[in-house]
C-alpha cells in the first residue's frame, strides 16, 4: 500500500513548510515533495503605494534578510529617478549589504545548520537547536552568535536599526557615515576574522563526518546563476548575469539584469505557494530550467573572488570539481556561505579605509523620470528582483518581485526527492530519517517568509499517502 | 533544571524579523539558555506545540487556518501569552492585503507562468486555507502582554523576557511602547 510521510512544519529554517514523502506498495519512496504554506501577497497590496514607501515595506517581507529587499527596491527607485547615486552613497549600500551577509550567512550556519552538522542529524531532536548548542558547547555557539552579531551591527552602526532600518532610499541612503561609527567597525574586524578561521574548520570535518551523504544531498547537475562584476569576479551588489550550465559551459553572459524577464520564466503548482522560476529557454517541463542561486551558484558562475583571502579560499573550493564541472553538490552551499562570509569581512576592511567613504553627499535629488524601475542585487540566499511600474505621480501600478528562493524552489525538491530516496525507509520510519530530509531544506537556507513574500511561510510535517491522495499515516516531529 | 522556565516561540504571518530581533540578544542568550528552556520555536525541532509552556512570545498576525490552529494551542497550552511585535499587535504589514479578496490576491500574484495554481481557499490538507482577513493576534486568543515594535529591539525584548523569567508583569517603560 503506498503512504505519504508528511514533515510539518519544516523547522529551523526561515519560513513555513512542510514535505511530503510518497511511498510505493513496498516501502520506498516513490516521490517527495517541499511546499510552502504561507501566502502574503506583497505584490498585489503594494499597488496603489508610492515607490518612495517601497523599500520600508518590502524589507518586511523578511526580518532575515531586509537590507536586499531595501537595495533592489532603492535600486529599482534610483531607475524610476533616471539617478546615478553618489559613490560614497553606493559605497555604504554596498557595505551594509557585506553586513547582511555576514549576518544571514552566520544564522545559516551557526544558528540553524550547525546543530545537525555538531550534534549529528540523529542527535536528540530535543536538544538540536542553538539553546542546545549553548549547552553543549558554549564557547562555539558564543562563537556563531559574535560573528553574526558583527554583521548586525555593521547594519545597524549605518542604518540605525539592525532589522528593516530606514535608510536605503531612492537617489542613496539617509546618513553619511562618521569617523566615530567607522572605527567602531574596524575595532571589531579582527576578531571576526579568526572567527570565520573556526568556523571553516568545522565545515572542513562536516566534510569528513558527512562524507557519505555529500553525495546523496542533492548532488545534481543543474544549472547556476547569478551576478558578476564588470571584470567576471564575485559581485553581491551590481554587475551581470551570467548563466553556466551543468557542463561549467557559459549559456548567458553579460546580460544586464533589467531584461532578466527574457530569461527567466515562472511557473505555479497547486501544491504550493511558492513559485518555480526556471531559465526560459530550456523550458519547464521535466525540471529542464532547473537552475540554483545562491553562495554555492556565485561561487560556481564567478572567475575569480576579488579579494586576497577569499580568492585561496576560492581555489581550495575549486578543487572539489570533477572535470572542471561546476561544483555541483548542495551539501557545499555550507562551505561557500562561509567563503562568502571571509569575503565579506574583508570588503568591509578595505572600504573603510577608503577616504571618500566619510563623504557626506549621499543623496541625489530628483523626482519621477521614468515610469519603470528594475533593481536587482544578490540576496544572501540569491539574486533578487524588484520591477516596479508606476505612473506619473510615482503610484505604484504593478510589482513583480522574484525573490531568490523561489529561483532554488526546482532544486530543493530535487534534493529532498534524493535525501528522501536515499534514507527513508517506509517500513521503518525514524526521526533521524526525517531530521536528514529537513537538512535537505537548510542547506538552501530558504527564506521562506520572502519566498512566499508574494506567497508563504514554512513550516514541517510528514504524511504517507495511498495512491489515490488518502492520508494512511502521519508523523508530525517532537 | 526543573524550575526553569519552559520558553516557546511562534510565527505566524510576520516575516520573521522579531525572531531575527530575539537572535540578536546574542551573547544574552547564553543567559536566557541557563533561565529557560526553550521547548519550541521556528529556531528549534519539536514539531508540536507542547503542554506546560510558562511564556510563549507570538510573532505575526493570524492569516491563515494553521495560525488560527496553532494560536489556540499556544493560548491554551501556555501561561503567559505574548503579542510579540507590530504584527501580531496590530497586523501591521500583513494585515495589508485586507484591502483585496483573498481570490483576487492569488489571481493577481499566480495569473502569468505555465502550471496551475494553489486555489488558498481548498483544504487539501497541505497547503492552508487564507482567512479572508488578517486579524491581530487578540482578535484571535486573549494576550497577556504586549511588546510592540517591527521588530521590538533586542533590548525592548530582554526588559519584558527577564520581567517575565522574574515571574513579574511586562511593564516597558514609556519609550520602549513605540510602533514601527
Ligand atoms: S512586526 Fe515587523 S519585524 Fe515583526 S514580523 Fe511584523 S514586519 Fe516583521
Amino acid at each position: 500500500m503506498t503512504r505519504t510521510v508528511m514533515i510539518d512544519p519544516v523547522t529551523r529554517i526561515e519560513g513555513h513548510a512542510k514535505i511530503s514523502i510518497h511511498l510505493d506498495d513496498a516501502g520506498k519512496v516513490a516521490d517527495a515533495r517541499f511546499h510552502v504554506t504561507e501566502f502574503r501577497g506583497f505584490e498585489k497590496f503594494c499597488v496603489g503605494r508610492s515607490f518612495w514607501e517601497m523599500p520600508g515595506i518590502t524589507a518586511r517581507i523578511c526580518g532575515i534578510c531586509p537590507v536586499s529587499h531595501l537595495m533592489a527596491s532603492a535600486k529599482a527607485g534610483d531607475a524610476i529617478l533616471g539617478v546615478q547615486i553618489p559613490p560614497t552613497a553606493e559605497k555604504l549600500r554596498r557595505m551594509m549589504n557585506w553586513g547582511q551577509i555576514i549576518q544571514s550567512h552566520a544564522l545559516s550556519f551557526f544558528h540553524l545548520s550547525s546543530p545537525d552538522l555538531i550534534m549529528g542529524m540523529d542527535s536528540d531532536p530535543a536538544q538540536r537547536n542553538i539553546m542546545g548548542l549553548i549547552q553543549q558547547d558554549p564557547e562555539l555557539a558564543r562563537k556563531g552568535i559574535r560573528l553574526r552579531q558583527f554583521g548586525q551591527e555593521v547594519i545597524r552602526t549605518l542604518g540605525g536599526k539592525s532589522i528593516h532600518p530606514a535608510w536605503t532610499v531612492p537617489g542613496g541612503v539617509r546618513e553619511p557615515l562618521t569617523a566615530e561609527k567607522r572605527e567602531k567597525i574596524a575595532t571589531m574586524l579582527p576578531e571576526r576574522f579568526d572567527l570565520i578561521e573556526t568556523a571553516l574548520d568545522l565545515v572542513y570535518n562536516a566534510h569528513e563526518t558527512f562524507a557519505n551523504e555529500i553525495g546523496n544531498y542533492g548532488d545534481f547537475p543543474s544549472l547556476f546563476a547569478g551576478l558578476v562584476g564588470p571584470d567576471g569576479e564575485l559581485e553581491h551588489y551590481n554587475g551581470l548575469l551570467r548563466v553556466v550550465n551543468s557542463e561549467g559551459k557559459r549559456v548567458e553572459d553579460g546580460i544586464a539584469p533589467e531584461k532578466y524577464r527574457e530569461i527567466i520564466g515562472e511557473a505555479v503548482e497547486p501544491w504550493s505557494y511558492l513559485k518555480f522560476p526556471y531559465y526560459k529557454p530550456l523550458g519547464y517541463a521535466n525540471g529542464a530550467g532547473m537552475y540554483r542561486v545562491g553562495p554555492l551558484a556565485r561561487l560556481n558562475v564567478c572567475d575569480f573572488a576579488g579579494t586576497r583571502r577569499a580568492n585561496r579560499a576560492l581555489h581550495e573550493f575549486r578543487r572539489l570539481m570533477k572535470l572542471d564541472k561546476p561544483v555541483s553538490g548542495t551539501f557545499y552551499y555550507h562551505y561557500a556561505r562561509l567563503i562568502e562570509i571571509l569575503f565579506c569581512l574583508e570588503k568591509i576592511e578595505d572600504t573603510i579605509q577608503d577616504p571618500d567613504i566619510l563623504n557626506t553627499h549621499v543623496r541625489s535629488q530628483a523626482n519621477v523620470n521614468k515610469l519603470v524601475g528594475i533593481g536587482v542585487s544578490e540576496a544572501p540566499r540569491g539574486t533578487l528582483y524588484h520591477e516596479y511600474h508606476i505612473d506619473e505621480h510615482g503610484i505604484i501600478k504593478e510589482a513583480n518581485l522574484i525573490i531568490a528562493t523561489g529561483q532554488n524552489n526546482l532544486a530543493m525538491n530535487k534534493t529532498v526527492r534524493q535525501i528522501a530516496e536515499a534514507y527513508v525507509d517506509g517500513n521503518n520510519l525514524t526521526e533521524g530519517m526525517l531530521n536528514r530530509v529537513e537538512h535537505g531544506i537548510r542547506m538552501y537556507d530558504p527564506c521562506l517568509s520572502c519566498s512566499t513574500h508574494a506567497v508563504g511561510q514554512m513550516p514541517m510535517h510528514v504524511q504517507l499517502l495511498s495512491p489515490d491522495g488518502e492520508v494512511l499515516d502521519e508523523k508530525i516531529r517532537g | 533544571m526543573t524550575n526553569k522556565i519552559r520558553l516557546g516561540t511562534a510565527w505566524l504571518g510576520g516575516c520573521s524579523g522579531c525572531h531575527m530581533s530575539f537572535l540578536d540578544l546574542d551573547e544574552r542568550l547564553l543567559e536566557l539558555a541557563a533561565a529557560a528552556d526553550l521547548v519550541y520555536s521556528p529556531i528549534a525541532d519539536l514539531k508540536e506545540f507542547p503542554e506546560g509552556v510558562d511564556v510563549a512570545l507570538v510573532e505575526g498576525a493570524v492569516a491563515n487556518i494553521d495560525h488560527v490552529e496553532l494560536a489556540k494551542k499556544i493560548r491554551e497550552r501556555s501561561k503567559i501569552v505574548v503579542s510579540f511585535g507590530d504584527c501580531a499587535v496590530t497586523g501591521n504589514v500583513t494585515i495589508l492585503r485586507n484591502r483585496f479578496g483573498v481570490d483576487d490576491l492569488l489571481t493577481m500574484v499566480y495569473r502569468e507562468g505555465p502550471g496551475k495554481a494553489p486555489l488558498g481557499h481548498e483544504a487539501d490538507g497541505i497547503i492552508p486555507y487564507l482567512l479572508p482577513k488578517v486579524l491581530p493576534l487578540h482578535q484571535v486568543i486573549s494576550v497577556d502582554a504586549y511588546v510592540p515594535g517591527c521588530p521590538p529591539s533586542a533590548d525592548r525584548i530582554w526588559a519584558a523576557v527577564t520581567a517575565l523569567l522574574r515571574g513579574e508583569k511586562v511593564s516597558l517603560e514609556e519609550e520602549l511602547i513605540t510602533f514601527g
